[in-house]
């Protein structure tokens, strides 16, 4: 397959970006913050996406979607890069969506995929607990309860677990910590008794909750996929994360870059444009070197994902790897060539650096997937 | 069954029946690499045999039209031959400047009579070509050139000197660029012009490097005569014809790294310094140096396969090419400094058998010219701020 987009994957794009760049510039995402916005995003915008069609995105046709795969993911997540915009799209319509669509039921399928769909429900993925993505170390207790499972234990970065209608949790029912085996996902009604969402405000202003579980209870019929053998459904939904999360530091990259260079031929010091400086023009070209590589190596792990599923993870784990390398390069010399301006919070750079961290630690940073390959390759 | 599926199961079925199973071994020394020309030597049978079937099968050069000696694949079945012998490990059955570099210019600006002479010489690899650019005062600045070339009836006559020509001591023809308006601007009294090497008036010296090797010269021209027709593209426009030919160079150079072949890096590492209980190699810091390398290393892997995809789309930008130079050597010079590191004090041999007449550090140092041949980083980040970022003054 060609390693460039196809024509509908460009119509995509062009309409992801009409409508983001117009309904949710960076200034959207900054009222949301300023304002302290209690949802922390736009329900209506969330509608216009579901108009669109880009919640439905991966949900399969039968359910009310249009079946499409990670590239077509990739793009929007890239526009929303582009300018920040905080968005369910990835927790509901890229995780909970792969989650469902490649490991529920066909009841489970049925209750939730038409309305991840319509826009009518949001959902979250809650994997982490520790400092860091270890999603081996999941030590959630799931116990063995009655015609079901107790769950008790506490879940960290939940990104839009604050408004989720429905939790895919992962949780312990066997195994010890550091084991693939004895993993199980759940699928959780976070209004339940035991559980207590605290919404965490984050760095960058997206959302994200810290949960705890306290003894509660779930239905046997609510286990996605196998009990004790939801490690590698579990892995290729992460997986399928880190391809998104990789293409919206790309879009990161690109904008705050592109900034970056507009900036260096509007600025003078010493009776010149700054980008006359070959200092900063040399930085500038490998940078963009960089992006150009970076893009390649996100839209091969993409199109591997959707091609060649059960043989994605090094391209995924090079493609996570080096769109934080290059998302975290992208916004330092991003404010460093602002100079005094970068450091502003009325200028929009910040925002970008902020997103840029967060998304170089959401589902394991450039070392974590340095470290993967290598064990991958037996070294 | 599409016809490019067709073509790929009958191109690894004629591979598989016709690549002689020495020529899919890894290549381990000068000596197996085929360079064609006058004076060639087969190193092997196997390398005779194989380098003949292809060169039957216009193979040698697949995607040059059938009348100049190619094979006249079309980019997708170019595409599928290049996966197809990298599945199996082939080697290439011809090494060649005049494939890698002269062959485009000629296609793009020579003349009929032009293309005829030459390009089914390199096709069937009769004549070797060297390249003759730099010279002793122009190096990155190499529009400055001042071998000049002097018009007398119906010949120029060229005098001036040329360094850096690769291999020029084993070369047949040299493609050089000569002034031949010295009044004009650097840029605009440049010409592109081919002869034989064995022409009156001609000489070579090989430049003995870091690593022991001589693949340079310093190449001399003693008013040799060269007919006018060998002028390619127009009288002073060889400018136009050298850059068009650097890209060919650079894309050439950034793929000369050894991509995804062989053992992974982290594993020749592990050979050679041990491995922790958990079959972690032992030196933490390289580990992690290596993998962060072989992170980069696929990356630009895609960045080369969309680079393809991307020209055939006629969506790439004719600059890229140094963008890619300019990252493929920096990153083969990585490579070599991992390598040099994994393999400790052993590598420091310089002639013992024990370590291939010192392959290792040899090689090491042969790839710190990567990043200065043909165009250094340097000048390549220039060209990418210029022509594609459009930097002002660059």
């Amino acid at each position: 397959m060609a390693l460039v987009l196809t024509e509908e994957q460009s119509m995509l794009r062009d309409s992801a970006r009409g409508l983001i760049s117009d309904k949710a510039p960076v200034a959207h995402l900054r009222s949301l913050r300023d304002s302290k916005d209690a949802t922390g995003f736009s329900r209506d915008l969330w509608k216009a996406f579901a108009e669109m069609g880009f919640s439905g995105l991966l949900v399969p046709e039968n359910f009310g979607g249009s079946g499409l795969g990670c590239v077509e993911a990739g793009v929007v997540m890239e526009e929303i890069g582009r300018t920040l915009m905080p968005s369910t799209f990835l927790s509901t319509a890229v995780l909970a969506a792969s989650a469902l669509s490649r490991g529920g039921s066909e009841v489970q399928k049925s209750a939730h995929l038409p309305k991840i769909a319509d826009g009518s429900l949001l959902a979250a993925l809650a994997v982490d607990e520790g400092t860091k993505h270890r999603p081996l170390q999941t030590n959630l207790q799931a116990v063995r309860s009655g015609n079901g499972f107790k769950l008790s234990g506490a879940k960290a970065l939940v990104v839009d677990g604050h408004t989720a209608d429905l939790l895919i949790v992962a949780g312990r029912t066997g195994g010890a910590a550091g084991e693939r085996n004895g993993l199980t996902l759940f699928l959780v009604d976070p209004k339940v008794k035991g559980i207590a969402v605290e919404r965490t405000v984050m760095v960058d202003a997206h959302n994200a909750a810290r949960i705890e579980f306290a003894n509660v209870e779930v239905d046997a019929d609510h286990v996605l996929g196998e009990v004790d053998q939801g490690g590698a459904l579990l892995e290729g939904l992460l997986n399928i994360g880190r391809g998104a999360v990789a293409s919206e530091m790309v879009g990161l990259s690109e904008e705050v870059f592109g900034r970056t260079v507009t900036y260096l031929k509007e600025r003078k010091q010493f009776g010149k444009l700054i980008g006359e400086f070959q200092a900063l023009q040399h930085r500038a070209a490998q940078l963009y070197i960089d992006i150009e590589i970076t893009r390649a190596a996100v839209l091969k792990a993409l199109q591997t994902l959707d091609g060649d599923f059960e043989h994605a993870s090094a391209a995924v784990a090079v493609a996570k790897a080096r769109a934080g390398t290059t998302a975290t390069l992208a916004v330092q010399e991003g404010v460093q060539m602002h100079g005094g301006m970068g450091m502003t919070d009325q200028f929009d750079i910040g925002f970008f650096m902020k997103r840029a961290r967060v998304c170089q630690e959401l589902f394991g940073d450039s070392n974590y997937h340095a470290d993967q390959l290598a064990r991958m390759k037996s070294y | 069954m599409s016809d490019l599926e067709t073509f790929r199961h009958e191109t690894r079925a004629w591979l598989e029946a016709n690549c002689p199973p020495e020529m899919r071994r890894p290549m381990t020394s000068e000596n197996d690499t085929y360079w064609g020309g006058r004076n060639a030597k087969f190193s092997s049978e196997p390398q005779r045999v194989w380098f003949e079937r292809m060169r039957d099968k216009g193979w040698t050069v697949p995607d040059w039209p059938k009348e100049y000696g190619g094979g006249g694949l079309a980019p997708a079945e170019h595409k599928v031959l290049r996966e197809e012998m990298a599945a199996m490990g082939a080697r290439s059955p011809l090494s060649s400047f005049g494939i890698w570099m002269l062959g485009p210019a000629l296609l793009k600006y020579g003349n009929e009579a032009q293309k005829k002479e030459h390009l089914p010489k390199i096709a069937a690899g009769l004549i070797r070509w060297c390249q003759g650019y730099s010279e002793p005062n122009a190096g990155s600045d190499l529009a400055s050139l001042q071998t000049r070339a002097e018009s007398d009836g119906d010949d120029y006559v060229i005098n001036g000197q040329k360094i850096w020509t690769s291999y020029a001591n084993y070369a047949d023809w040299i493609f050089c660029l000569v002034r031949t308006d010295p009044t004009a601007k650097k840029h605009d009294g440049i010409s592109f012009i081919l002869f034989d090497m064995a022409s009156k008036g001609v000489s070579t010296k090989p430049i003995l490097l870091i690593s022991g090797y001589s693949p340079f010269c310093e190449t001399f021209f003693d008013n040799v005569r060269v007919p006018k027709s060998h002028v390619v593209g127009t009288v002073n426009r060889g400018w136009d014809v050298a850059k068009y030919l650097l890209q060919h160079e650079r894309a050439m150079i950034s793929g000369m790294g050894e991509r995804g072949v062989g053992r992974p890096l982290g594993q020749v590492a592990a050979d050679s310094i041990g491995a922790d209980e958990q079959g972690r190699l032992e030196d933490a810091m390289l580990r992690s140096q290596i993998s962060t390398f072989e992170i980069d290393e696929a990356a630009l892997g895609a960045a080369a396969e969309r680079a393809v995809d991307l020209a055939k789309a006629g969506q790439s930008h004719p600059a890229f090419s140094s963008a890619m130079k300019y990252y493929g050597t920096e990153l083969n010079k990585r490579r070599h400094e991992i390598l040099m590191s994994a393999g400790g004090i052993e590598a420091l041999e310089w002639e013992s058998e024990r370590s291939r007449g010192g392959a290792r550090p040899r090689a090491w140092l042969r790839t710190k010219a990567n990043s200065i041949e043909g165009g250094t980083s340097e000048v390549m980040l220039g060209i990418v701020a210029k022509r594609i970022l459009d930097l002002p003054g660059a």
